[in-house]
């Protein structure tokens, strides 16, 4: 089957506008803005059931729809700050086929109303972002962005903004506040940024992935999308997979793709001879799975689509599946984790800012085997205090891991002083 | 000479970018690493003065994001990603041997002031690990399914680069 996303891997010249243009490049946005009402698109896209692909799986033409239309100017931000350990899709996207990337955030914006959009990359992604004002010249050079397009009145604008180094501005209104040029720290919700987001305006955030799906359904309808996944998970996902795997990549498959089929047919299965022992499906903050020869079936043969791996306890976020062999332990996996939540809290609020510091300090010490066996009560303890208890997700995300870790894989937290 | 003078047109571009002045501060902040390699106190003053902002509101961006710096280091920062994919291929121990063949430890500065080592976050490279990150001022590029001789090579290219722009 063809790629939806990651066409440049059938085509791989797309980078260059001819050859996007002559795969029906910008053919959808023209469809959009010259036959169809705002409302229309968005309908299409809520019937499309698409989700957002950046983790929380919400539907995206429902977001679109709760902006009011008595407040303007409305924004689309693209969060396109993938920073989560564990997944390199947007990258792969924005790098090798970004003209339909950036008519997907046209289209979104054309739906919404908004005359002007900015695409919220982290620094790390310096040389995509001047790629990328290359091709939004260029665009805007060939009449695909600007003003009157495709002799309409419909005016469109996209703008750059490179972040510096912080994974809390993946959360949108983190992600606002740095475009804003304040620090990249949460705001309390409500009011959402569908009503005051962007400049106190009515904003919309999606992901890369998911704006890069835009051309499609707007080319196929929405019944087209959902050719592929499963009725509440529609349409293809890419499946970043990384860690102890013979070839990590991404791969575009439908959504509800089997464990196995992704980690089997197409990543090599696990290297050296070595078995599998644990999954983290949502990259370092997954609920780690865990694989034993008594579940190794029931795991492998679980359809990855936003339901069903929380059947196998943890969830399916922005698909980053790394995959840990037996040479492994959940001690050292989650003091790697702990250390990077730990880094990245954004210290607003305090269980989470305190309880990742003393998370570093107890997994620095199981893992060194310096500790008791109280320091894994107390562990556990920190991690429940500070899920739940912060204005944005990050805190929650911190604890997870740990929280599995101890819970799935006592013998790993038994290397404690007498 | 001041980043004003310096970088006149991009700052109009960039002013021209965004409907509020201080949206400019993050660009800013990034012509000025251009600049100085790493951001002065000089800096961070004529920036908040530009930008009508108080100079400490611009030190605590400074400080909040990694990738500015407010100290000199060597020419290049080579940042290794050792999170969690990263070190499943072997991250760590790339590093620590990174380290030994260039005789420095994480955080320090070859002698001759060409590279500083750091441990960084996951780069979104974990397929192609190990891998790490060239920052030099405001620049960036990744070097990925490195080995410690590739990144020897990458050194000595560096170091024959940097001798013949200085000469």
């Amino acid at each position: 089957m063809p790629h939806i996303l990651l066409r440049h891997r059938d085509i791989p010249d797309i980078k260059n506008i001819e050859v996007y243009k002559q795969n029906g490049g910008f053919e959808s946005l023209k469809k959009a803005v010259t036959t169809l009402q705002p409302k229309q698109v968005v309908e299409e896209v809520k019937a499309s059931g698409l989700r957002g692909r950046g983790g929380a799986g919400f539907p995206t033409g429902v977001k679109w729809s709760f902006l009011p239309d008595n407040l303007w100017p409305h924004y689309v931000v693209c969060n396109a700050d993938e920073s989560e350990p564990g997944t390199f899709k947007d990258r792969e996207i924005m790098t090798y086929n970004p003209y339909q990337f950036l008519e997907g955030v046209a289209i979104a914006c054309y739906a919404v109303g908004a005359t002007e959009g900015y695409i919220y990359l982290r620094g790390e992604f310096y040389p995509i972002a001047e790629q990328l004002d290359a091709c939004l010249a260029e665009m805007e050079k060939q009449g695909y962005l600007g003003d009157k397009l495709f002799g309409t009145e419909t005016s469109i604008r996209l703008k750059t903004h490179l972040g510096a180094g912080a994974y809390i501005c993946g959360e949108e209104t983190a992600l606002l506040e740095s475009i804003e040029g304040k620090r990249g720290q949460p705001r309390l919700r409500p009011p959402f940024p569908a009503v005051v987001g962007l400049y106190g305006k009515p904003t919309v955030i999606n992901n890369v992935e998911t704006l890069t799906n835009l051309p499609y359904i707007i080319e196929h309808g929405a019944a087209g999308f959902r050719q592929n996944g499963t009725e509440k998970s529609p349409g293809v996902k890419i499946f970043s997979l990384s860690g102890n795997v013979a070839n990590p990549g991404n791969y575009e498959l439908p959504l509800g793709t089997t464990f196995r089929e992704l980690i089997f047919t197409h990543g090599g299965g696990i290297p050296n001879g070595r078995k599998l022992r644990a999954i983290m499906p949502a990259g370092a903050s997954s609920s780690i799975i865990r694989v034993d020869d008594a579940v190794f079936d029931k795991v492998m043969d679980t359809p990855m689509d936003y339901e069903n791996v929380q059947s196998v306890g943890s969830m399916l976020g922005s698909a980053s599946v790394i995959l840990i062999d037996d040479t492994h332990t959940m001690d050292w996996v989650i003091n790697k984790t702990i250390h990077f939540f730990k880094h990245e809290s954004c210290g607003k609020c305090t269980p989470c800012r305190d309880g990742n510091y003393w998370m570093l300090h107890l997994t620095e010490r199981i893992h060194a085997g310096q500790a008791s066996a109280q320091d894994v009560k107390l562990l556990d303890s920190v991690a429940a205090q500070v899920y739940g208890k912060c204005l944005c997700a990050l805190g929650d995300f911190s604890t997870m891991a740990v929280r599995t870790a101890i819970e799935r894989f006592p013998e790993d937290f038994e290397k404690v002083k007498a | 000479m001041s980043i004003a003078e310096k970088y006149t047109d991009e700052i109009q571009a960039i002013f021209a970018k965004y409907p509020v002045k201080r949206s400019a501060v993050m660009p800013l902040l990034y012509l000025a690493q251009r600049a100085e390699g790493y951001i002065t106190k000089g800096a961070m003053a004529e920036i908040a003065d530009l930008l009508e902002l108080d100079v400490t509101e611009v030190a605590a961006i400074v400080g909040f994001y990694s990738m500015y710096h407010d100290e000199a280091a060597g020419k290049y920062r080579m940042q290794v990603c050792t999170d969690l994919s990263c070190a499943l291929r072997g991250a760590d121990a790339f590093l620590e041997n990174l380290c030994q063949n260039l005789g420095v430890k994480v955080g320090e500065t070859t002698p001759d002031g060409l590279v500083t080592v750091e441990a960084v976050m996951c780069l979104a490279g974990c397929d192609k690990a190990p891998m790490f990150q060239l920052q030099q001022g405001d620049q960036v590029s990744y070097h990925e399914n490195m080995t410690v001789d590739k990144t020897m090579e990458l050194v000595e290219a560096l170091r024959k680069s940097s001798k013949q722009v200085d000469e």
